[in-house]
């Protein structure tokens, strides 16, 4: 929590640099009433200007009412962490007018709708209200459109008063509208309205503004449920089973945005695959799994409670080896929890997932361009161990937006497995002595080879199931069958670690001491390497990006004298599982690990890592 | 491409497709001896014999329990996936996706059904995935040794569970609520009706249910409760005899007398004609059939025979815009978006 800024008068604007493309507009607004638009296009139009930017959504669990905020930030030198203080409110809500008063900087700016009618207490601060009824009801827009439009106001005021190009902003409303000309035409009327409104009105008096920056070269803006999906797009998804839970949904609707036009069957124009919308969780892993038993590319998504639901069927698609993708976009829980919260808190449960010995493959995307790699690479994996792959992102990363690289094309040709047809088999048989086994090891990596439903071959046929069976899907209860069968499935899961992404490594001479993070909080951490170097603290960072852990796990930790492990949940999860795995350096694995439903600050991660250090 | 089949021996039993009823059998029960899931499966390698089908194009779905085991007892030479409890229908509808060709058979019991699966089993009814959905009904976990099932009868009483307080769950009335396109009650103890039901629901386009009461001799078999054989046996009111008739006999038909026999045409040509009984039960006819069974059950009657068939309805399938060639088989270049519909993607989402 932010201490109240203390108030003291404001004196000589004028000697006060100007603050050029270096900070945190927060605008706060009743949830429901649209404002979802209007900061989506700030975001974008500032993007279109090259500038480093990021913007959060902090949002209730509700449709209509409740307060929301949408924070935007802008760094010059690509800082994209969320930030505690603002530098600019945007005051649309009166019932948090006072409190988000609160979070404004010494000297910064608040716009706000001038029909709040509330003595602002606080003099250190730029204050320009907006007459938003005015401005709409001038504008000509139908009466019932018009709270809608009426955030459009304070786009075109904003805009006016930072610099922000007005171009860049008509190019953000034909890419939000589609290129829809009536939508386009009539936001913008709004906003131009409010824009000459403040051009004639407004007498600027504070040193914020933005400035065009060579942007590097075609980056994009996506949220990582999209990139994800869209990698799903691109790695061949033939079913996709979910059912509605936020941070998810918006996962399994961008496939159906984006699927029906680039799954159109070259031969037949037909879809090539199928989207089902199920009963729960526990029917989306159901049928999830039975289509990747039956050969199909075939994933779920879902959050915390939906994952929580699929937990036994996911211990019979590992026992059973069916590949399988399951998306678990993170939330705060327990239970219900916070809901439209962020936290990387189903680590332990993902890793330990069912009843008795299981394992699986982890990944874990920390930007919009991991989501779209993993979002295809997921069942290369999968088909390739015949096992399920749980790729965790969270409600940060998946969505609220981001700048990425464009996306780059799989660069590897899809990775079906072991999979025998009629021809397959036929010569299988021949070069085995007549011999195949569904999970019988012939290679000798533990992946056994299997036949799909709808070969015709009559030795193709087996019988899955979750009981014991021996190596040619027999029923057994035989204990050397029982135990050989669970090692080779182990020993299967060794593989692993040759096929996950590797962590990213990031040093700095000299170096004594790391940090290993993963996921959505790499802005943050990269930001707070730097403070820290600036206090004389030189860091190396570890990214995970997978479990299995891979041998540089081992390696950095040997080369480290001690390793925070920072992560956005109450036990430190990352640091649990690196306990386990590494006894060994368990002394040099410290936790820094919180979780408030925020994404992660830089300043946080300082303050706890310098304290920890004894520092200051 | 061709594949050698094994060769049957030609005997004169052969069918239509060069097999034998043997190639239709499946390893020996482990169930008890006399329990009514046998009989069920020793009917289903007839029907299947009988309907000339090729075991390739078959895939078997299970739930738990001793039903449930039975995919084995038929067809060796089908795919089969003997699942979670109560969770066989979502498994059975992601993998039929996979090859629209292939027909399924499930087996559940009445707790795999009725009670931990009744969500997903109405969900799949609504949805209409073509595959042939059978709870072998008797009223007890069998595989838990004997407790009540939510199809036991209240008032029953069983040993060690004491007397049943809970109503009934009808699985006829569920599935047709559910907007089940093809519904059947038999009796395990009545072969003759069983093959017949299982041939008919196995050429209808859509979900069939048939709940048929299958007595546990084990743990529920006493004589006066309705899953029992000499319930059954006495209680049983067919409310027709059922004749099935693949497409290709479909002479047969002006065989018998008008007004006496009701057609249903199924979707693939093939017919079953109803004999009528003590009435001219029509089982097109949604409001009759659960007439008849709201009747039956304020009766204590054990209704058989097919109850409800729609055979016009669309399945899951005709949702889908999917290719007729098996999803299974699509490659690479059928599945991955050309490298230039990225880099248009590229620029939507680029400054
Ligand atoms: C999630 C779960 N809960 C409980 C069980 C234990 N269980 C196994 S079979 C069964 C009941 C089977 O009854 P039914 O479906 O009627 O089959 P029957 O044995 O009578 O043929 C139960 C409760 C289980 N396997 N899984
Ligand atoms: S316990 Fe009952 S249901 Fe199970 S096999 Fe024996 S007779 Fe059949
Ligand atoms: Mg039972």
């Amino acid at each position: 929590m932010i201490t109240p800024q203390i108030s003291s008068p404001l004196k000589e604007q004028e000697a006060r640099s100007p603050i050029i493309n270096d900070f945190c507009i927060t605008v706060a607004t009743v949830n429901g009433s649209g404002s979802a638009t209007s900061n989506g296009i700030l975001l974008r139009a500032l993007f279109t200007m090259g500038i480093p930017v990021s913007g959060k959504n902090i949002f209730p669990s509700n449709i209509q009412g409740l307060p929301t905020w949408y924070s935007i930030r802008l760094s010059r030198k690509g800082y994209l962490g969320r930030i505690e203080t603002d530098d600019i409110i945007v005051a649309m809500n009166p019932a948090t007018f006072l409190q988000d008063l609160n979070y404004l900087v010494p000297g910064g700016v608040l716009f706000y709708d001038d029909s709040i009618k509330v003595n602002i207490p606080r003099e250190d601060i730029v204050t320009y209200p907006m007459p938003v009824k005015q401005i709409v009801r001038q504008a000509d827009v139908p009466a019932n459109l018009r709270d809608y439009v009426a955030n459009m106001v304070y786009v075109g005021v904003v805009a006016q008063m930072l610099n922000i190009d007005l171009q860049a902003v008509q190019r953000a409303l034909a890419v939000h509208f589609k290129g829809k000309q009536k939508a386009i035409d009539s936001n913008w009327a709004i906003i131009k309205a409010a824009a000459d409104w403040a051009a004639a009105n407004l007498e600027k008096r504070d040193p914020y503004r933005v400035e065009p920056m060579p942007a590097p070269a075609n980056r994009i803006l996506i949220d990582g449920n999209t990139a994800g999906a869209l990698g799903a797009v691109y790695g061949g998804f033939q079913l996709a089973a979910w059912y509605p839970i936020t941070p998810a949904s918006s996962f399994a609707e961008a496939l159906g945005e984006y699927a029906p036009e680039l799954r159109k069957d070259p031969i037949t124009g037909k879809h090539t695959f199928a989207i089902i919308q199920a009963e729960d969780e526990l029917a989306a892993a159901g049928m999830a799994i039975g289509a990747g038993w039956a050969g199909l590319r075939a994933m779920a998504s879902t959050s915390g409670p939906g994952f929580s639901l699929m937990a036994e069927y996911l211990g019979l698609a590992y026992f059973a080896e069916v590949p399988v993708v399951i998306w678990d976009i993170q939330r705060v829980g327990p239970s219900t929890g916070l809901p439209t919260r962020t936290a990387q808190g189903d680590l332990t449960f993902a890793y330990f997932l069912g009843h008795g010995d299981t394992q699986y493959v982890i990944l874990l995307p920390g930007n919009v361009n991991e989501c779209f790699e993993m979002g295809w690479r997921a069942f290369d994996i999968a088909e390739r161990l015949q096992t399920p792959v749980l790729v965790l992102s969270d409600l940060d990363l998946g969505m609220n937006m981001h700048i990425g690289e464009p996306f780059e094309y799989p660069d590897t040709p899809m990775d079906r497995g072991k999979v025998l047809w009629e021809e397959d088999l036929e010569r299988f048989l021949a070069e085995h002595q007549g011999q195949w086994g569904r999970y019988l090891d012939v290679d000798g990596d533990g992946i056994p080879y299997r036949t799909l439903p709808g070969n015709t071959h009559p030795r193709s046929a087996y019988f899955a199931r979750g009981t014991g069976h021996d190596e040619f899907a027999r029923y057994s209860e035989e204990p050397e069958i029982w135990e050989r069968n669970l090692k080779r499935i182990a020993r299967k899961m060794e593989n692993a670690r040759t096929l996950v992404p590797k962590p990213v490594l990031q040093t700095h001479p000299g170096a004594q001491i790391g940090i290993i993070a993963y996921g959505s909080t790499d802005p943050a951490i990269q930001e707070a390497r730097d403070l820290l170097l600036e206090k004389g603290m030189a860091i190396d960072f570890l990214r995970l990006r997978a479990l299995p852990f891979t041998e540089e796990v081992a390696e950095f930790l040997r080369g480290h004298a001690h390793v925070y492990v920072v992560e956005l949940n109450r036990d430190g999860q990352m640091h649990q599982l690196l306990t386990m795995a590494y006894p060994e350096y368990a002394t040099r694995l410290r936790s820094v690990a919180h979780v408030d439903g925020l994404p992660l600050t830089a300043r946080w991660v300082v303050e706890r890592i310098a304290a920890m250090e004894g520092l200051r | 491409m061709m594949i050698t089949q094994e060769t049957s021996s030609p005997r004169v039993q052969a069918n239509r497709v060069g097999l034998t009823r043997s190639d239709y059998r499946g390893l020996p029960s482990t169930l008890c001896q006399g329990c009514g899931h046998n009989a069920i499966a020793n009917q289903i390698i007839s029907a299947m014999y009988e309907l000339d089908v090729v075991p390739e194009k078959v895939v078997k779905f299970s739930g738990i329990g001793c039903s449930s085991k039975s995919p084995t007892y038929f067809l060796s030479r089908s795919f089969g996936f003997n699942g979670l409890h109560g969770r066989m229908p979502s498994l059975a509808l992601g993998a039929l996706f996979a090859d629209m060709s292939l027909k399924g058979i499930g087996v559940s019991g009445d707790g795999d059904t009725a009670s931990i699966g009744m969500g997903q089993f109405k969900h799949l009814v609504r949805r209409n995935l073509p595959m042939m959905y059978i709870v072998e009904n008797n009223g007890v976990y069998g595989l838990t040794k004997g407790q009540f099932s939510a199809t036991a009868e209240k008032g029953l009483s069983l040993k060690r569970q004491g007397i049943n307080p809970y109503m009934p769950i009808d699985i006829c009335l569920e599935a047709l609520v559910a907007n089940a396109t093809f519904v059947a009650r038999s009796f395990a103890g009545d072969p003759k009706q069983v093959k017949e039901i299982l041939k008919a629901a196995f050429s209808h386009r859509g979900i069939a249910v048939i709940d048929i009461i299958s007595p546990c001799v084990t743990f529920h078999n006493q004589e006066n409760s309705l899953h029992s054989y000499a319930w059954g046996k006495d209680h049983e009111m067919p409310l027709h005899d059922i004749t099935f008739v693949p497409p290709r006999e479909e002479i047969y038909i002006e065989d018998f007398e008008e007004g006496t026999v009701r057609e249903v045409e199924l979707h693939d040509g093939s017919v079953i004609m109803l004999k009528k009984l003590d009435h001219d039960y029509d089982p097109t006819n949604l409001f009759e059939a659960l007439r008849v069974l709201e009747e039956a059950k304020q009766n204590n009657w054990l209704i058989t025979g097919i109850i409800y068939v729609n055979p016009q309805a669309p399945t899951i399938f005709d949702a889908y815009d999917l290719p007729a060639e098996p999803l299974n088989r699509l490659t690479e270049d059928r599945l991955r978006p050309p490298r230039e519909s990225l880099e248009h993607l590229n620029q939507i989402f680029g400054a």
